[in-house]
């Protein structure tokens, strides 16, 4: 039997000790021995119940996970709020895959799909449209409020409730986040703590144009890693507001520095929750620095392997969305494709061109005129996760562009600036 | 022969080949491409770890500063300990960080999992320790390296 170092309730030694069963007696082992190397002196109750899951995907690897949902829904548990969960792997309608693809996917990589959702259900699963990396935009609802504390899961999700809606999350794992979500309670320690967000670099930005989000945070990932940036000059170049458009660009950036090293929090002076409240003071006493300018975008920029088999051969697919675009975003490529092929005199983007949203955005976006006219282009819309396409070896073949750090960092495919993928798709730029 | 003393998360003894990475080890992008074909072994598959990409892991002393990357991480290393396809042993340099904490709690509460995790073993463990060298780790966290 675990002894826990940290201070619990009666009633959560009891858990522990067994008086709700044993694999619920497994799951508080599980959560208090996590928290024990991280110092939690207590568990702390999660206060916005509805959580968010990383593993969206029935792949047939993934036995514990299986085997551990067939335990609780064995033993009767469920999480306390609803939960939504990253993104489907599979849309054949929408991302066409060839008979030997659709083999690979439907009945050896994902071939537990159909029965992942079904326990995914008779846990806590929101709804059908649950299946959304960005589930935190206001279309899905998953939209915690500042100061609430999390179980969470999802690098992306994680670092955009930290810091751009001032939640309280550690960069919890696939299971953990679920434990988190049945118990009602998580350790206290990292991102729970004021002193956990405080800041260990501070970032100045002296760029003259803004920089492309996705390579932004890559830069800052992988300098920092999983410390706090605070981030100065920033706001200079986008803006001081939280709207649409901003919301978007540090949804792209998040993911890359989530995904390009480790960061679970940023701080953006005169931007973000905190850094508003408490500027400067975020920032501990011996941070270190980090200048980014133009030039050092253009290194990191450079600095990307390509994976490529031929790597001196155009592009045959282009993806657009890893995170899932905001609604904003989903208009403004809408818009920038129409405008480019009416530059370049076409009605059709000249390369495979797919973009990925949340099934909610999506359906709100099929009710405006803008569908139809982003159809006319012969873009696909989808609402799987790209990265989830990619993990068919067979995919290795197609040499993918996107725009998405962290993509390119999962995968084989190729990583562009927004501009360079417009110009490609439309058939200014041949890539 | 150098001698380093860490925390121990995970205990037990070990002797064997150490894989190196300087920088943050990526558990998704390095176990993916191994787990999803069954292999047997797994040899490093992201790309931007220039010390790993290509090594075969498995079996190994990983050293590390920590794990960075996708959230999956802890299911992660859960998944390929079930599998026995795992590192034997995760050596951090730097304080472990919350993916792989995760990933060794689960490996040893859900999977029963022999793994070793050691961390706090400090930057001059990272810079002196290479691929190939043999570690040897004791049950109180010494690692003794090139022995």
């Amino acid at each position: 039997m675990y002894e826990p170092k940290m201070e619990l309730t009666s009633e959560q030694r009891d858990i522990l000790n067994g008086s709700q069963g044993p694999v619920m007696a497994k799951i508080m082992e599980t959560v208090v021995m996590f928290g024990d190397i991280f110092g939690a002196p207590r568990l702390v109750k999660v206060t916005h119940h509805d959580g968010h899951l990383v593993t969206s995907f029935g792949i047939k690897l993934l036995k514990p996970l299986f085997s551990t949902m067939d335990q609780l829904i064995e033993s009767g548990i469920k999480t306390k709020g609803k939960f939504t969960v990253d993104p489907r792997p599979i849309d054949y309608e929408n991302v066409k895959c060839n008979p030997l693809e659709k083999l690979v996917f439907s009945k050896i990589m994902y071939a537990k799909q159909a029965m992942y959702e079904e326990q995914l259900k008779k846990v806590g699963l929101k709804d059908s449209n649950a299946f959304s990396c960005a589930a935190y935009l206001p279309e899905i609802g998953n939209t915690p409020k500042e100061g609430d504390i999390l179980s969470w899961a999802e690098s992306s999700a994680v670092v955009f409730a930290n810091s751009v809606l001032g939640a309280r999350c550690n960069r919890n794992s696939g299971m953990i986040e679920l434990f988190g979500s049945i118990l009602g309670l998580v350790p206290e320690f990292g991102f729970i703590t004021d002193e956990g967000r405080k800041a260990k670099w501070k970032v100045i930005i002296k760029c003259k144009n803004v920089p492309e989000a996705q390579i932004l945070g890559s830069a800052i990932g992988m300098k920092v890693m999983e410390d706090v940036p605070y981030i100065v000059g920033l706001d200079k170049l986008i803006g001081n507001k939280l709207d649409d458009k901003t919301i978007g660009y540090l949804k792209d950036f998040g993911a890359a520095t989530a995904s390009n090293g480790a960061v679970g929090l940023y701080h953006i002076d005169g931007l973000t929750p905190e850094a508003k409240k408490y500027g400067e003071k975020l920032i501990l006493p011996d941070a270190k620095e980090y200048v980014i300018d133009d030039e050092e975008i253009e290194r990191v920029y450079r600095s990307y392997p390509i994976m490529w088999k031929k790597p001196e051969k155009k592009g045959n697919l282009v993806f657009i969305g890893c995170p899932h675009l905001t609604f904003e975003q989903l208009n403004s490529w809408t818009d920038r494709i129409k405008e480019g092929l009416k530059e370049t005199g076409r009605k059709k983007v000249v390369v495979r061109t797919i973009i990925t949203t949340a099934p909610d955005i999506k359906d709100k976006f099929m009710k405006t005129p803008k569908y139809q006219e982003l159809m006319a282009t012969g873009v696909k819309l989808t609402t799987i996760c790209p990265l989830m396409y990619t993990n068919n070896p067979l995919t290795k073949s197609r040499r993918i562009y996107t725009s998405s750090n962290k993509l390119r960092t999962y995968s084989f495919a190729r990583y562009a600036k927004d501009k360079e993928i417009l110009d490609f798709v439309v058939g200014k730029e041949s890539k | 022969m150098k001698e380093y003393k860490g925390r121990v998360i995970a205990g037990g003894y070990y002797k064997g080949e150490a894989a190196v990475s300087h920088q943050g080890f990526n558990t998704l992008a390095s176990f993916q491409k191994s787990a999803l074909k069954n292999a047997k072994e797994v040899l490093v598959s992201d790309q931007n770890n220039k010390d790993l990409f290509g090594v075969n892991i498995t079996g190994k002393a990983l050293c590390l500063p920590i794990t960075i990357g996708s959230t999956t991480g802890g299911l992660v290393i859960q998944t390929v300990c079930q599998m026995g396809i795992a590192p034997a042993c995760f050596l951090f340099s730097e304080s472990i960080d919350s993916l792989a904490a995760s990933g060794i709690v689960l490996a040893k509460i859900w999977e029963n999992s022999p793994v070793i995790a050691i961390d706090r073993l400090g930057q001059d463990f990272l810079d002196n320790v290479k691929t190939g060298d043999t570690i040897e780790v004791l049950e109180d966290g010494t690692v003794k390296v090139g022995v």
